[in-house]
C-alpha cells in the first residue's frame, strides 16, 4: 500500500477502501523502523501528522475533490514550517522552530495534505551526496554504503523507501535531480520563477527552485498543480497562468523531435548508463519520436559559472546567519568580532565555509570583473545554446549523472563532487524546467534520465515523461529493504 | 595664502511610506523597540524582499522637482558588511542604476545672489536598525523598527563653496521634500541626515584635496560649524606642511569638533552585487508623467508667482516660501485680508518671531491664518491701528476668541469719532502750552511730541491720522 502512487492513494482514500489516519499511521511506522539506519528525515512530526489526517479524513467525507487531500508527504527541510524545526541541514539552525510557512508548504497544507517531517539534505542545499548534513548522511535505499545523491537526499531516498508517498525537494544545480536518479524516483526542476520561493531558505537565489519528488510523472503533474503560482511575497516569481499539468500527460509523442546533447555522452559517461540512456531513446522512438543530434558548445563551462554565481549568493545569503537574532550562537563571546567568528566557524560546516569563502572572494574589489561578471556573461551563453536548440527540438534527452549511486565517503575531492552535476546545472542557469526519471540500471542501481524542455514548458515535459513511464515500468522498481516486511 | 573649500553633501532623507521598503511593516517612530520589525525585518530564513511602489514615486517624485533624469529601469544591489543592527548583513541599495539621476537645484545666498548645485544622483536604499548601548550591562541591544525604512539618499557634486552654501543646499533640499510631502525632514528625529565631504586647496588648483568625510549631523546650525570647524583643522595641517588622512569624522556638538571615526584606509569592500531577490524596476514614460502631473508648486515657482502677483520683493516671497507650511499660510491670510504686503510683514516678522521664540512649528501656532487675517483686515478697514493690533496679536496667543471679540473685550477699537479726538487734542493743547508755544515758533519737531500724548490719553486707541490733520488745523 505504502508504494502506490499518490492518484492511487488518493483513489482509495476518496473510496472509502483506507483512511489518511490509518495510511499516516502506517507511514509512521515505517518511518520508525526504517528511518534509523536510512537517515532520511532529520524531524518526524507524529502527532501533527495525524492531527492533520484527521482533518484531512473529515474534509473527504464531505466530499474535498483536492487530489493531495490525506495524502502524507515529506518536506526537505530547507522549507519553514511553522511550529516545527527548520534547521536546513545544518547546526547554525539546528535550533530554529520557523514562526511561519513556506508558501509551499501553505498551499499543501491548504490542499489537505499530511506532513509527515521534514527531510534530510546537505548542509544550505550545498552538496550532491547528502554527506554535508550536520544530521549525518542519508543512506540510500538500494544500497546503504551509498549516497542517495544531494542535496535533496532525504526526500528522494524517504520516496523511494516508501517513507512518505510524496516529497518536496529544492534545486539549484541539480539537487532534485540527481538524487532521484541515484534513488529511482522522480523529480522535477520547474522552471525559475514556476513556484514561490517564499520561506525556501535561500541558497543561490537566482537559481533555487522547487519542485515535485514522486513515484511517477503522473504524481509529479498532481504535486506541481499545487506548488506552481504567482506569490505576491517573491518579486521572482511569475505572473503566468498555471495550466493543469495532469490534463495533457495523454498526448501521444508521435512527431515528438528529441535532442541529443553530444556534449553529454562524451568522456566521462559510464557505460552501463550510456547503454541504459540509448535503450530508453530507443522506447521514445517506439513511441513516435525522432531523434536528433544537437550540441549545446558552452555546456563544458556551465560548472565554472556556476561557482562563481551560487557562491556568491550565497556568500551575501548566508550573512544573516551571525548569531545576533536567532539559530546557533557561540558560548561566551569575548565581544563583537569573536561572536561573529566563533558562531560562523562553529555553525558552518565546511562545505558552507568553502562556499562562502569563494563567493566573497569572487565579488570582491578587483575581482568582480573577472569572476562574478563574466559567469553571468557565461550564463547568457548557455541559455543562447539552448534556445538554438530548442528551435529545432522540442525537448532535450540524456543522463541525469554520469553514473549511478557512489560509495559513500567516495568523494572527497570538492571539485570531482562539483562535476556530479555537470548535465543539470546549465539548466538552473537557463533557468529552464526539467525532470529525472528512472530508466535503467547499472549493477542493480538505479539510472537517471534528464529531460529537458523551454520556458514554462512543463507540462510537455511531463507529457513525455508519463508516456515512457506507460510503456515501462523502471519507474515501479523498488529497492529491497532489510527489515522490511512483505507487504 | 589662499584656500578654497570643496564640500559635497550625502543627504539621507527617510520617504515618509506608510510601510517599509521591502515589507509591509510600518514605520512609525517611536514605537516600542522591536514592535515594528515583521519576519522580513529580522531577517529569518526564507523571507524575501517586495518593493514599496509608494517609496519608488516619492524617489520619482523628487527626481522630476529638481529636473533629474529619471532612471527607466533601476537596479537593487546588495551591499555587503557585518553590523548587528544591519539584520540580513546586507544592505539593499542602488550602485550603478539609481532611480534618479543627474539634476540640479538653486540655492539663494545672504546677498541673494543664486547658484546651481548639481545633484549627482539620489538612490533608493533601506535604512539600518538602531544599536543601543546603554542599559545592557556590556551588552548591545538592537532595535530593528528602523530597520527597513526607506530612504532616498541624494548625493550633490563638490559644487559647495563653504558652510553657508551646504546650509543654503541643505535648506533647500528640505523645502522641496517638505513640498514634494515625501519626507517629514525631521533632522532631530534623524529622518533627514547629513554626511559631509570636505576637502581644501589652493586657489587655482585644478586637483582635489584629499577630503574627510562628516558624518550623521543632525541639525543645519551643526552643519555649518562642523564644517567651519573641519575647514579649519584642515587648513592647520596643510599650513604647518602636514597632510589629510582621507577618513570618516564625527562631529561632536558639546565640544564643536570633529573627530576619527574610522580611516577609510583600511575601508570595508562592500562587494556590491545585483539583488536576486529583486527585478530590476522599469518604468515607462506614462508613469514619469503621471508622476509629473501629480507634482505640487514647488518653491522657486511659488517665490516667482508671490513676486508677480502679490508684488512682494524676491527677498520677502523667498522667506515665505522657504517652508510650505509658511507659504500655506501666507497665501491663507492674503485670501482674507487682501494685503500681500501687510501679510507678508505679519507672517514674517510678529509670527515667526513668536513661533521661533516658542520653538512651535506652524502647525502648533496658537493664531490660525484666518485669525491673522481678520487681525490684518481689522488694520486696513481703521478698526484697530497697526501698533494696537500688535497688542490685539498678543492677546490672541493666549485667547482663542475671534478677533473683533478680543478688540471689543479689551476696549481697543480706534477711535475716528472726530468730535472725540477733538477733545483729546484741547486736552493735549491746554497741557502743554510750552510745547504748543515752540512748535508756533516754528519748531516742527514738538509736533511729533504732542501727536505722542494725544495717542497716550487715547490708550493709543485714537486714529493716528486723524489725530495729525486735527492737531494740525488746531494749531494753524
Amino acid at each position: 500500500m505504502l508504494a502506490k502512487t499518490i492518484a492511487e492513494l488518493s483513489r482509495a482514500l476518496r473510496g472509502g477502501e483506507l483512511s489518511s489516519v490509518e495510511l499516516t499511521r502506517a507511514y509512521l511506522d515505517r518511518i520508525e523502523r526504517l528511518n534509523p539506519d536510512l537517515n532520511a528525515y532529520i524531524t518526524v512530526c507524529g502527532e501533527q501528522a495525524l492531527a492533520q489526517a484527521e482533518d484531512a479524513d473529515r474534509r473527504l467525507a464531505a466530499g474535498d475533490t483536492s487530489p493531495v487531500c490525506g495524502i502524507p508527504l515529506a518536506h526537505k527541510d530547507i522549507f519553514c514550517t511553522e511550529g516545527v524545526t527548520t534547521s536546513c541541514g545544518s547546526r547554525m539552525l539546528a535550533n530554529f522552530v520557523s514562526p511561519y510557512d513556506a508558501t509551499v508548504v501553505e498551499k499543501f497544507n491548504a490542499a489537505g495534505a499530511v506532513t509527515l517531517g521534514k527531510t534530510n539534505m546537505d548542509e544550505f542545499a550545498m552538496g550532491s551526496s547528502n554527506e554535508t548534513s550536520y544530521f549525518g548522511p542519508v543512506k540510500n535505499p538500494w544500497d546503504t554504503g551509498r549516497v542517495p545523491g544531494g542535496s535533496s537526499g532525504g526526500s528522494a531516498a524517504a520516496v523511494a523507501a516508501d517513507l512518505c508517498a510524496m516529497a518536496t525537494g529544492t534545486d539549484t544545480g541539480g539537487s532534485i535531480r540527481q538524487p532521484a536518479a541515484f534513488c529511482g524516483v522522480t523529480g522535477l526542476k520547474p522552471s525559475y520563477g514556476r513556484v514561490s520561493r517564499w520561506g525556501m531558505i535561500a541558497f543561490a537565489s537566482s537559481l533555487d527552485q522547487a519542485g515535485p519528488i514522486c513515484k511517477s510523472a503522473q504524481d509529479a503533474a498532481i504535486m506541481l498543480n499545487v506548488m506552481a503560482g504567482l506569490d505576491e511575497r517573491d518579486s521572482t516569481s511569475v505572473d503566468l497562468t498555471v495550466p493543469d499539468y495532469t490534463a495533457s500527460l495523454d498526448q501521444s509523442l508521435e512527431g515528438l523531435r528529441i535532442g541529443i546533447p553530444r556534449q553529454h555522452f562524451a568522456e566521462g559517461l559510464n557505460a552501463d548508463v550510456e547503454q541504459a540512456i540509448r535503450a530508453a531513446l530507443q522506447e521514445f522512438e517506439k513511441l513516435g519520436a525522432t531523434l536528433v543530434d544537437i550540441d549545446l558548445p558552452n555546456n563544458e563551462l556551465s560548472i565554472s559559472a556556476y561557482y562563481v554565481v551560487a557562491p556568491a549568493e550565497a556568500s551575501a545569503n548566508l550573512s544573516r546567519f551571525d548569531g545576533v537574532r536567532y539559530g546557533y550562537r557561540c558560548d561566551n563571546p569575548l565581544d563583537l568580532e569573536d561572536m561573529y567568528k566563533r558562531t560562523r566557524s562553529e555553525g558552518f560546516g565546511d562545505e558552507v565555509k568553502r562556499r562562502i569563502l569563494v563567493g566573497t572572494y569572487a565579488l570582491s574589489a578587483g575581482f568582480y570583473d573577472a569572476y562574478y561578471r563574466k559567469a553571468q556573461q557565461i550564463r547568457r551563453l548557455i541559455k543562447q545554446d539552448f534556445l538554438d536548440a530548442f528551435k529545432q527540438v522540442d525537448v532535450i534527452v540524456g543522463p541525469t549523472s554520469p553514473h549511478a549511486a557512489f560509495q559513500l565517503g567516495a568523494k572527497s575531492d570538492p571539485v570531482a563532487m562539483y562535476l556530479e552535476d555537470i548535465y543539470t546545472i546549465a539548466v538552473n542557469l537557463a533557468g529552464l524546467p526539467a525532470i529525472s526519471i528512472p530508466s535503467g540500471q547499472s549493477n542493480g542501481l538505479p539510472v537517471g534520465m534528464h529531460i529537458v524542455a523551454g520556458d514554462f514548458e512543463e507540462a510537455r515535459l511531463l507529457n513525455v515523461a508519463h508516456q515512457f513511464q506507460r510503456a515501462t515500468d523502471w519507474h515501479s522498481r523498488k529497492p529491497s529493504l532489510s527489515g522490511e516486511d512483505a507487504k | 595664502m589662499n584656500w578654497e573649500t570643496v564640500i559635497g553633501l550625502e543627504v539621507h532623507v527617510q520617504l515618509s511610506t506608510r510601510s517599509k521598503l521591502f515589507s509591509g511593516t510600518a514605520t512609525q517612530f517611536g514605537a516600542e523597540p522591536n514592535t515594528q520589525a515583521s519576519i522580513y525585518d529580522l531577517a529569518l530564513p526564507g523571507t524575501l524582499p517586495v518593493m514599496n511602489r509608494e517609496a519608488l514615486r516619492m524617489a520619482v517624485r523628487f527626481g522630476l522637482a529638481i529636473d533629474a533624469e529619471i532612471g527607466r529601469k533601476s537596479v537593487f544591489d546588495r551591499k555587503n558588511y557585518f553590523y548587528p543592527d544591519l539584520p540580513k548583513g546586507y544592505q539593499v541599495s542602488q550602485l550603478h542604476h539609481p532611480t534618479v539621476g543627474r539634476g540640479s537645484l538653486t540655492i539663494t545666498l545672504e546677498d541673494g545672489s543664486e547658484r546651481v548645485i548639481g545633484v549627482t544622483r539620489a538612490h533608493m536604499e533601506e535604512d539600518a536598525g538602531k544599536s543601543l548601548h546603554e542599559d545592557f550591562h556590556g551588552m548591545t541591544g538592537i532595535d530593528l523598527n528602523r530597520a527597513g525604512t526607506p530612504l532616498l539618499e541624494i548625493v550633490s557634486e563638490p559644487e559647495l563653496r563653504n558652510a553657508k552654501e551646504a546650509v543654503a543646499y541643505l535648506k533647500k533640499l528640505h523645502s522641496i521634500i517638505r513640498y514634494l510631502d515625501i519626507s517629514d525632514g525631521n533632522m532631530a528625529q534623524g529622518s533627514m541626515r547629513c554626511d559631509a565631504n570636505v576637502s581644501i586647496r589652493r586657489q587655482g588648483d585644478p586637483e582635489l584635496g584629499t577630503r574627510t568625510e562628516i558624518k550623521n549631523i543632525n541639525s543645519f546650525r551643526f552643519v555649518e560649524k562642523a564644517i567651519n570647524y573641519e575647514v579649519m583643522r584642515q587648513r592647520e595641517i596643510l599650513e604647518d606642511g602636514g597632510r589629510i588622512i582621507q577618513e570618516t569624522r564625527l562631529y561632536d556638538s558639546d565640544r564643536d569638533e570633529t573627530r576619527s571615526m574610522r580611516s577609510k584606509e583600511v575601508a570595508n569592500d562592500y562587494r556590491y552585487f545585483p539583488e536576486p531577490d529583486l527585478l530590476p524596476v522599469v518604468i515607462d514614460d506614462a508613469y514619469i508623467e503621471a508622476v509629473r502631473a501629480e507634482l505640487p508648486e514647488l518653491p522657486d515657482q511659488k517665490r516667482e508667482r508671490f513676486v508677480a502677483d502679490f508684488g512682494l520683493s524676491p527677498y520677502d516671497a523667498g522667506v515665505l516660501v522657504s517652508s510650505r507650511e509658511m507659504a500655506e499660510y501666507f497665501e491663507q491670510v492674503v485670501a482674507i485680508c487682501g494685503d500681500a504686503k501687510l501679510s507678508a510683514n505679519w507672517v514674517t516678522v510678529e509670527l515667526l518671531g513668536l513661533l521661533n521664540r516658542n520653538n512651535w512649528e506652524f502647525v502648533d501656532s496658537p493664531i490660525s491664518a484666518r485669525r491673522l487675517g481678520d487681525l490684518i483686515a481689522r488694520i486696513k478697514d481703521n478698526t484697530i491701528s497697526g501698533k494696537i493690533a500688535k497688542t490685539v496679536f498678543e492677546a490672541m496667543i493666549e485667547d482663542q476668541a475671534e478677533v473683533d471679540a478680543i478688540i471689543e473685550k479689551q476696549g481697543l477699537k480706534q477711535v475716528t469719532d472726530s468730535g472725540e479726538i477733538e477733545q483729546l487734542i484741547d486736552a493735549v493743547i491746554a497741557g502743554n502750552p510750552d510745547q504748543v508755544q515752540q512748535f508756533r515758533d516754528g519748531k516742527e519737531a514738538v509736533f511729533g511730541y504732542l501727536v505722542g500724548q494725544a495717542m497716550r490719553l487715547s490708550r493709543g486707541k485714537a486714529n493716528p491720522a486723524q489725530v495729525n490733520q486735527i492737531l494740525r488745523d488746531k494749531l494753524k
